[in-house]
């Protein structure tokens, strides 16, 4: 372990995501503490440019103070991207560990669903779900864990299949062990690390799926967040650029950050993958 | 009797596809809080009872649900995709008048993403390590980590608004009939410029660093060191021993995010009110119309798979050895 940290830390991509991110966090941390009140409410005059009145990123058309709603959005974003990220690890790796595990039946259906669902057009299907299931901070983890399983689960069940011919799973098997505890003591254990990279990575697009719906009205009312913003600032952008430029750029540091961090992973938790 | 096989698989693969997401849909309606037959009609704010009973009996909605779903399919394979109450108009209509700026935006997205990816990758692969790697690697990350609404209304920012060179929104300008046939084409090459751009942005980040990737391991490969040993120039080798090979991989990732391209063309299609399915959906969302909505995720994954079919084929061009196959 201490070697992955290691490999992890001498990569520019991980020290600079990690720093990227831990920034984010500290947003999201300190929102209460810096913008105690509602990040809905009237701060001052509507339309102020950044810096005008005291207001950082300056107002939107309500009035309602820009660098506030980028901070509190940063909560929804983080928590969005990986509960939902959990929920699709889940589906994913249950998946996918029964297609690689089992007969090729069962394989078979379970490649052709996950083949399926990578083909449809899954922010449709997202859009889909939680219209119909109606907007809620949880139809739209539930809606975006749907859309995000099957890389997941593709995944697991090659490096499950890979795993499940190795000696020492043999062995547990001679040794009389049930097929539940060769996959979960020895199979998924030796298959999970390219699983936690893939999964990092699933974060900053569920970050991204949830900005769109977010953008398209389709977010938790109840909750501020960047996506919101960008959409709201959409239609005045001739007059106010500032709308919509601040929480758009908050969206991509967060990325750009989860991004380089699963990189950086991949590099210290896959070392046999040499990369160029 | 091998390509009889494929094309039977491949048809096969495609009802099942189909059967899959139609059901994913009738669940849906099932799943929804309140009435299905409420949903079906969409909901409207003052119910109609008398379209509610007529929604009702349509679909059967008092059969167990397994006949439901036969009510359903059979609909489908009929091309009756419901009736839209707040538009006054079947759905189908709806979609298919919408179909073709659509297709304009996706496929052009599409080949621009797929072209530049290309270039840019093997540009970058070939300097590996040097200034020109750098900036082009650097761009694809932040690309590939902007969200696309976001990057479409920058565009709109900077090209539109203050440099004032394309248009901000629309398929064509009001007075565009009046400009004749090329005049027309001109004026909607020229409102497509900006939104085509930012679908293909994204997409063509991606495919810039996988195909970077590809060329520097296709570069380390024996036959690329014959090749050169060989005294072949370095153009002849790129073209004649690289580029197919590295781009194999990009051709399959690509093929693979049709899906998300149309994903992406509801968002970009909302930015630029381009008047696509994409802008249907944004409208259809709003007024939770839900007969359209339901209806525009089906056309649309059959859309996805026809357009992998054309990957496919594509495939087939690039690499010989699928064709004898």
């Amino acid at each position: 372990m201490n070697k992955t940290l290691k490999t992890f830390l001498s990569r520019p991509a991980g020290v600079v995501g990690l720093t990227l991110l831990a920034v984010v966090c500290l947003m999201a941390a300190l929102a209460p503490v810096i913008y105690p009140g509602s990040p809905w409410d009237m701060a001052g005059a509507p339309f102020m440019r950044p810096g005008q009145n005291h207001m950082l990123m300056g107002s939107d058309t309500m009035g309602r103070d820009i660098a506030s709603g980028v901070m509190h959005g940063a909560r929804v974003s983080l928590l969005i991207g990986i509960a939902s990220t959990l929920a699709a690890v889940l589906i994913g790796v249950t998946l996918g560990a029964i297609a690689g595990f089992s007969g090729p039946m069962v394989d078979l259906l379970i490649v052709r669903a996950t083949e399926v669902f990578q083909t449809i057009p899954n922010f449709v299907l997202a859009i889909l779900l939680v219209a119909i299931l109606t907007p809620s901070i949880w139809t739209v983890i539930l809606a975006i864990g749907i859309v995000s399983w099957p890389p997941l689960a593709r995944l697991t069940r090659a490096q499950v299949k890979s795993v499940a011919q190795r000696e020492f799973v043999q062995a547990a098997r001679c040794q009389g062990q049930s097929s539940m505890s060769v996959l979960l003591r020895h199979v998924l254990p030796n298959a999970i690390s390219p699983i936690i990279v893939t999964a990092s990575m699933t974060v900053a697009t569920a970050i991204l799926i949830e900005a769109a719906l977010s953008f398209m009205g389709l977010g938790d009312p109840n909750f501020m967040s960047w996506g919101y913003m960008v959409g709201a600032g959409r239609t005045v952008i001739r007059q106010a650029w500032w709308m919509s430029v601040f929480p758009g750029f908050a969206i991509l540091i967060t990325v750009v950050a989860i991004n380089l961090v699963g990189e950086a992973l991949n590099d210290a938790l896959n070392p046999r993958i040499s990369r160029a | 009797m091998r390509t009889a096989r494929l094309v039977l698989t491949r048809l096969a693969g495609i009802v099942f596809a189909i059967l899959v997401i139609a059901v994913i849909n009738f669940c849906l309606v099932r799943a929804a809080p309140g009435d299905p037959a409420m949903v079906i009609a969409g909901q409207s704010g003052s119910t109609d009872e008398k379209f509610l009973a007529q929604v009702r009996a349509d679909y059967g909605l008092d059969q167990p649900y397994a006949v439901q779903l036969g009510t359903y399919l059979k609909k489908i394979v009929t091309l009756d995709l419901g009736y839209s109450f707040r538009q006054g108009r079947p759905v189908s209509d709806l979609i298919l008048e919408r179909l073709g700026p659509t297709l304009l935006l996706t496929l052009s997205a599409f080949f621009i993403s797929l072209i530049g990816g290309v270039v840019f990758g093997a540009l970058a692969g070939l300097r590996h390590g040097k200034i020109t790697d750098l900036g082009i690697s650097l761009a694809a990350l932040v690309l590939y980590a902007t969200p696309v609404f976001w990057l479409g209304l920058m565009l709109v920012l900077l090209f539109s608004i203050k440099l004032e060179w394309l248009p901000a929104f629309g398929y064509a300008d009001m007075r565009a009939k009046t400009f004749g046939t090329v005049g027309y084409a001109l004026d909607v090459l020229k409102h497509l410029i900006l939104p085509a751009l930012t679908l293909a942005a994204i997409y063509m980040a991606a495919y810039t660093r996988l195909m970077r990737a590809a060329l520097i391991e296709v570069a380390a490969e024996d036959h690329v060191k014959t090749a050169r040993a060989k005294g072949l120039s370095e153009s002849a080798i790129l073209r004649g021993h690289m580029l197919r090979n590295a781009s194999l991989p990009v051709i399959t990732f690509a093929g693979l995010q049709i899906g998300a391209l149309v994903g992406g063309a509801v968002v970009v299609e909302t930015v630029f009110s381009w008047p696509g399915l994409g802008r249907l959906t944004f409208d259809a969302v709003t007024a939770r119309d839900y007969p359209v909505l339901l209806g525009l995720f089906l056309v649309m994954s059959i859309l996805v798979i026809a357009v992998n079919l054309l990957t496919d084929l594509i495939h087939r061009l690039v690499d010989p050895r699928l064709a004898v196959r």
